[in-house]
């Protein structure tokens, strides 16, 4: 298993809603779902760039926040016919605490994960 | 001049007396002096509504057909609460307990009664029927004591319109029915199993194949007995097992009375003159109890009674559930015999049902459940007797795909592929034509998520509909009837909202439970809308949920292409002072706000501002005085002015001054949509207030308040409301035009879609010509401004937690 960060605590972040974490060297979009599943994506939606950590939640997708593309929190894919993918971290609930782990995904920008270390 | 006229007695005051009264009116309105007899202390109304006025979608007020006005105008001579207790035809008068009341023609529409089974303990108190209003008075009594139980004896129309409506009201509800299945004079076994397993899932228990033996308890009813021993605890016990035509009075007059009273043809009973209508009145061996052939029954009554020949024939009838979200149809007879043929379609994961039964070439039966959207033309073709070996193969689809003899996409069809379809997003008909077939498209929405053809304003989506359907022919199932608010419920705005004032739904949950929501919480189109409805229908007790707003309501400010934020604070009126102009530079400097610009609505807008540095704004604000102005919101954003009669010379009112007035009394608010008002002091209207939702134009002699106006991508001029004289009338009329705005409108509504839809005349007469209505309406927009008037920046910035929320988390340890 490779390093994970403590980041915050399930309370920090609302139900259905999403919080914004300065980690890894970027800005990383932490999700709470209705059923409080989370999920990291990188805080850019694959149009625009916009802020996905102020969109609205809904089920396991998130819309962003400046045209509606709906990303989906578990493939970081857009869903319905727009066409993107957003990168995807490992994230942890241990107890009531949240581990942001490193990039999932096999195109791996390395400094992502070398951003961790180097801390 | 009276005794000219003639004496018609009127014994019953109910559906069928009602119409024939308008025909007769209508026809000869000076032929009699009506007296008309009812056994309820009120007048006529539409008791086949009673089920909805029992769930609590409707107010008794809604279903009343004939008021005081109305017998008033006829010269109608009411006698309602009085029982008539005999007839003597031979002095030709009818008798009550306050004397004898003359005739020339007599009119018996006694109804029916309910059957009560003959069964012990049937005379305990608690036991109801379903019948008239004081009995739905008694049922919603019955249901305020919080874990009520009702058991309902008949599974048939009444008896599960009774059943849904307790349930509707909080009660636990059984049903106990004779029959294998429910509603078996109406659906086949098929559809009645799918509509016991719906109510099942909505809660109701239904028992079917139920022998009652007894109804049991001291004074009261407690529980219900049936023959096999099973025991359901009830508070009621509604008695729904049929009716029994009410002919009593027939009966002691000597009249040919079987199992109603007979009559010929011409609804005349065995008295000459004497007529018998609605469901008391029994022609050739039948009795109805359906609207329909009553209102056909009143129809020839009333011609007979002016001397015209006309004559009775029963026609085919359909009914239809009144259970809001249980959708059921049915038609003729489904009885599967020689010579006929079944068509049946299932579709199970819609919970769709459709059977028709064809005679001969055709339709004899049609029983539909779940889409019952084409009962209305399959019942037409089963009236007239049509033969539909032609559509035979399609018309289980419905009319829409069954086709007709012309082809009505023909003017379509000769369109070019490059003419433009949709003028907002420049889409080409070449366009929709191939993205449907690349993408496999089979309705609208797809349509609008691949072309953004209709996706805007909408006035092109019956042409979009019609290339659908020429490019899928019969695959495409058609538009639905009412638009659904969006992919995660088949209910229209309309319905939602009416739906969560009458089931008194308080929570987003909540009503995705109760409406039936087919995603786990909604998405970003319905939950903003849903916050939206719940706060305005229930003000001071709706606790807003910030996960359900749009960003810039939930932050506060407007969100910008590259994700930082706008910040506008409110200037009444759009008055300012060096003090807050100070503070506004000082804002922007501290927070190095890149872009400093004055709005279309008389405003400073700050933009570029960091998330994280809103709180901080917010403060530094606020302690000059500003507050929120709001322009991230669907709320009241600005009032515009002109500097009028203070410093204008034209200016023929303090048109500043009531700007600020009206800005102080509405800010705050939510609304559908955004909402900017204007106040213009001479015609001159340098205020621009005739495109404004709200516009007011000073004259000499007063106010011309105006309304419906859009400066945006549709340009629209107001409509005239109408002109007050005094600044307290252009309060009260501002409100109260805001609220019915408020309560009337869809979410994402504008007011000039709004007024156009609902045609100005309704604004008009909720506005300018009801003052009791207007009056009420603006007490209720105050209600909800003494809950909604609250600074947000205020409130967000003085919570340290919610403070904590505008900035990013950060790591702490390495694990």
């Amino acid at each position: 298993m490779s390093k994970s960060v403590y980041i915050g605590e399930l309370e920090d972040i609302p139900r259905r809603g999403a919080r914004k974490v300065e980690a890894l060297g970027c800005d990383i979009a932490i999700f709470r779902t209705g059923e409080d599943e989370l999920f990291a994506l990188e805080d850019k939606c694959p149009h625009r760039q916009g802020p996905l950590s102020d969109g609205i939640v809904q089920g396991r997708g998130v819309a962003c926040p400046l045209h509606n593309w709906i990303i989906d929190l578990g493939s970081g894919l857009a869903r319905g016919p727009d066409e993107g993918c957003v990168k995807r971290f490992a994230v942890e609930l241990r107890g009531s605490a949240i581990y942001l782990g490193p990039l999932i995904a096999s195109d791996a920008a390395p400094e992502a994960s070398l951003a961790v270390e180097a801390e | 001049m009276s005794t000219q006229k003639q004496k018609l007695v009127v014994v019953g005051a109910g559906m069928a007396s009602g119409r024939m009264l308008e025909h007769l009116f209508e026809a000869a309105p000076e032929a009699y002096d009506v007296t008309l007899f009812g056994a309820e202390p009120r007048g006529n109304y539409n008791r086949i509504m009673l089920s909805p006025v029992l769930s609590g979608e409707k107010t008794f007020e809604e279903i009343v057909t004939h008021d005081e006005n109305w017998y008033g105008t006829h010269g109608v001579t009411c006698r309602f609460g009085e029982n008539v207790t005999g007839i003597d035809r031979k002095a030709k008068q009818v008798h009550t307990a306050a004397g004898m009341t003359p005739y020339d023609k007599l009119v018996l529409a006694t109804g029916s009664a309910p059957f009560i089974i003959p069964i012990a303990g049937k005379e305990l108190d608690g036991v109801l029927v379903f019948r008239d209003l004081d009995d739905v008075e008694a049922m919603s009594k019955a249901a305020e004591k919080p874990g009520a139980r009702a058991v309902v004896i008949g599974g048939g129309l009444l008896g599960l319109e009774a059943a849904a409506g307790l349930q509707a009201r909080g009660m636990q509800v059984t049903v106990l029915h004779l029959m294998e299945h429910l509603l078996d004079r109406q659906l086949d076994a098929s559809a009645g199993h799918l509509l016991q397993r719906e109510l099942e899932r909505r809660g109701i228990k239904v028992h079917c194949k139920a022998q009652s033996k007894a109804i049991l308890g001291e004074e009261h009813v407690e529980a219900v007995l049936l023959e096999d021993g099973t025991v359901y605890p009830a508070d009621i016990v509604i008695m729904a097992a049929g009716i029994r035509p009410e002919a009593r009075l027939a009966v002691d007059a000597g009249l040919h009375v079987e199992r109603g009273i007979v009559v010929n043809d011409a609804m005349v009973t065995s008295d000459p003159d004497i007529l018998a209508l609605g469901e008391c009145a029994e022609h050739n061996e039948v009795c109805y109890g359906l609207v329909a052939p009553l209102y056909d029954m009143a129809r020839v009554a009333a011609k007979t009674l002016t001397g015209e020949e006309a004559a009775f024939k029963p026609v085919e009838t359909s009914t239809k559930l009144k259970v809001t979200g249980v959708d059921v149809f049915s038609a003729g007879d489904f009885s599967t015999g020689d010579g006929t043929e079944d068509i049946v379609y299932r579709d199970a994961a819609r919970g769709v049902y459709k059977r028709l039964v064809l005679k001969d070439d055709k339709v004899a039966g049609a029983v539909l459940y779940g889409d019952t959207a084409d009962g209305a033309w399959y019942f037409q073709l089963l009236k007239e007797r049509e033969v539909v070996r032609d559509i035979r193969d399609r018309m289980i689809f419905g009319q829409a795909l069954a086709g007709a003899d012309t082809d009505p996409f023909s003017a379509v069809a000769a369109l070019p592929d490059t003419a433009e379809i949709c003028g907002c997003n420049g889409v080409c008909k070449g366009a929709i034509t191939s993205a449907i077939a690349e993408h496999g498209l089979t309705d609208i929405d797809g349509v609008k998520q691949y072309t953004k053809a209709s996706a805007s304003c909408g006035s092109c989506s019956g042409l979009v509909e019609q290339l659908l359907a020429m490019s899928l022919g019969d695959e495409y199932s058609g538009a639905p009837t009412v638009k659904p608010m969006c992919g995660c419920t088949h209910h229209g705005h309309d319905e939602v909202r009416r739906l969560i004032l009458a089931h008194g739904l308080k929570t987003i949950p909540e009503v995705m439970q109760a409406l039936e929501w087919e995603t786990p919480d909604g998405c970003f189109s319905c939950r903003p809308a849903l916050n939206y409805y719940l706060l305005c229908a229930w003000p001071g007790e709706y606790v807003d949920d910030a996960q359900s707003r749009f960003v810039n309501e939930r932050h506060h400010a407007n969100i910008q292409k590259d994700g930082t934020f706008s910040v506008v604070p409110r200037m009444w009126g759009g008055l300012t002072n060096p003090n807050e102009l100070r503070a506004i530079a000082d804002v922007a400097d501290k927070y190095q706000i890149p872009t400093v610009k004055v709005t279309g609505g008389q405003r400073i807008d700050l933009l570029g501002a960091r998330k994280e540095h809103l709180p901080d704004i917010w403060s530094d604000l606020n302690a000059a005085g500003l507050v929120s102005g709001h322009a991230y919101g669907k709320a009241l954003r600005t009032v515009k002015t002109c500097v009028g009669s203070e410093w204008c010379r034209f200016g023929t009112q303090d048109s500043t001054g009531m700007g600020v007035t009206l800005e102080r009394l509405t800010w705050g608010s939510w609304m559908p949509h955004k909402f900017k008002m204007a106040v213009s002091g001479c015609p001159r209207n340098c205020a621009e207030a005739t495109i404004k939702d709200f516009g007011i134009v000073a004259v000499e002699s007063g106010w011309e308040l105006h309304v419906g106006g859009n400066g945006g991508m549709k340009v629209r001029v107001t409509d005239f409301l109408c002109k007050v004289e005094s600044e307290e009338e252009v309060i009260e009329y501002c409100t109260a035009f805001i609220q019915l705005y408020r309560e009337e409108a869809r979410y994402l509504e504008r007011t000039a879609p709004w007024i156009e839809r609902v045609g100005l005349d309704h604004v008009k007469e909720k506005i300018a010509e009801d003052a009791q209505g207007r009056a009420a309406l603006s007490a209720r927009f105050f209600l909800s401004q003494k809950y909604e008037q609250r600074d947000p920046w205020a409130e967000q910035a003085g919570d340290p937690g919610t403070r904590r929320s505008y900035s990013p988390l950060r790591q702490k340890v390495i694990a």
